[in-house]
């Protein structure tokens, strides 16, 4: 089902976080945390595999905490579609280090493929707009990818989005853990905090 | 006009109890959805050098934001009316399966002479909803005693890691009645 004009998953995730250095990145429920996997398991990986809706706000949370640090979430556009309000509450906090791209296949790919509001009526780009991410990027080209991949580390630029129009193929799972507690307390130990 | 039948003459004092303990915790995040009966203390919170009042679209944001803030190193604390716990759920299984500090402070509606019919439902379920979810909830009916609660609620969620919830009664903020 997958277009030739469309962009592949893998492609954009592992170009996204090749260069990452200390860049903490928060995979939204679905593919898109196999995806983060896939382009090779990191200590600042944050994988989520519930919480549908939460993983914008999980990068707020971490952005304000850790100004000097890039923080990139990267999700689907179903599980970024239930948080739509998140977008209000970024775009008003301004956290300049954080950073949102949505891979965006139009679909619920873990489901079955059902189409999304994006195939046909949302706009992600505009309602990131709207909410007052000036920086809001409708995304098709590798070209684009990467130069977003190098905004992320521009912890005085943000926040940005990106919406990154991908291909719906179904790819083979890259399991990250499904141990949330010792993804998240490995990620505090990487920034120097102490187990309780 | 709204007004607060038992509190509205009077500034009540409880609010800067319960914002001194915060401070004393370290809470640095304080996600809210706006309700009356937290009017002070978020006034308190904007004011504050040390704390970052981030105000909501909808309660279960405020979950995941503190999630993400304590892997980053802060303490959060997330303020809401008894409607929007509703609003939660799921977000709430975060909690356990992330394993972070979780404090809430819930001004109560549907109950103590309440006058709008539409408040009762969430509000009657509140507590039941809390339990059912993995949080342990206390309660705050008297300005007296929100100073010992409140510190025995941070200190259980942020020492322990116990999710608590602390209601504030409805006899405590005052019923709500409309006036003309």
């Amino acid at each position: 089902m997958s277009k030739a004009n469309l962009l592949d998953r893998r492609q954009v995730v592992s170009t996204l976080l090749a260069n990452r250095k200390d860049v903490v990145a928060i995979g939204g429920l679905g593919a898109s945390t196999n995806d983060m996997c896939a382009a090779g398991d990191h200590a600042r990986n944050f994988y989520l595999w519930g919480g549908m809706g939460g993983a914008a706000m999980i990068g707020l949370g971490l952005a304000l905490a850790q100004p000097k640090l890039p923080v990139l979430v990267i999700t689907g556009d179903g599980e970024m579609l239930m948080g739509l309000g998140s977008l209000a509450t970024i775009g008003l906090q301004k956290p300049a280090n954080l950073s949102i791209a949505v891979l965006d296949n139009e679909a619920y790919g873990e489901t079955g493929g059902q189409t999304s509001h994006t195939s046909a009526a949302a706009d992600l780009v505009g309602v990131a707009r709207a909410c007052g991410i000036d920086d809001s990027r409708a995304v098709t080209t590798m070209a684009e990818v990467e130069a977003f991949a190098k905004a992320i580390h521009e912890v005085s630029g943000g926040p940005r989005f990106a919406n990154v129009k991908i291909d719906s193929a179904n790819l083979e799972r890259i399991l990250p853990t499904r141990d949330g507690t010792y993804v998240v307390n490995r990620i505090r130990a990487e920034l120097g905090f102490q187990p309780i | 006009m709204h007004a607060r039948a038992d509190a509205a003459d009077t500034a009540p004092n409880w609010p800067d109890d319960i914002f001194a303990t915060l401070q004393r915790f370290d809470v640095r995040q304080v996600p809210y959805v706006p309700d009356a009966g937290h009017s002070k203390l978020i006034q308190r919170v904007l004011d504050s050098s040390t704390m970052r009042g981030i105000p909501l679209t909808t309660e279960e944001e405020g979950v995941a934001l503190l999630a993400g803030a304590w892997a980053g190193g802060q303490r959060g604390v997330l303020l809401m009316q008894s409607s929007g716990v509703g609003n939660c759920i799921n977000m709430l299984s975060l909690i356990p399966i992330l394993r972070f500090p979780f404090l809430t402070l819930v001004t109560m509606r549907g109950e103590w002479g309440e006058f709008n019919p539409w408040q009762v439902p969430m509000g009657s379920t509140t507590q039941g909803v809390f339990e059912l979810s993995g949080v342990q909830v206390l309660r705050a009916s008297h300005a007296a005693e929100v100073p010992a609660v409140l510190e025995a609620a941070a200190a259980q969620a942020y020492n322990a890691l116990t999710p608590t919830a602390v209601l504030l009664s409805q006899r405590l903020i005052g019923a709500k009645v409309f006036t003309k």
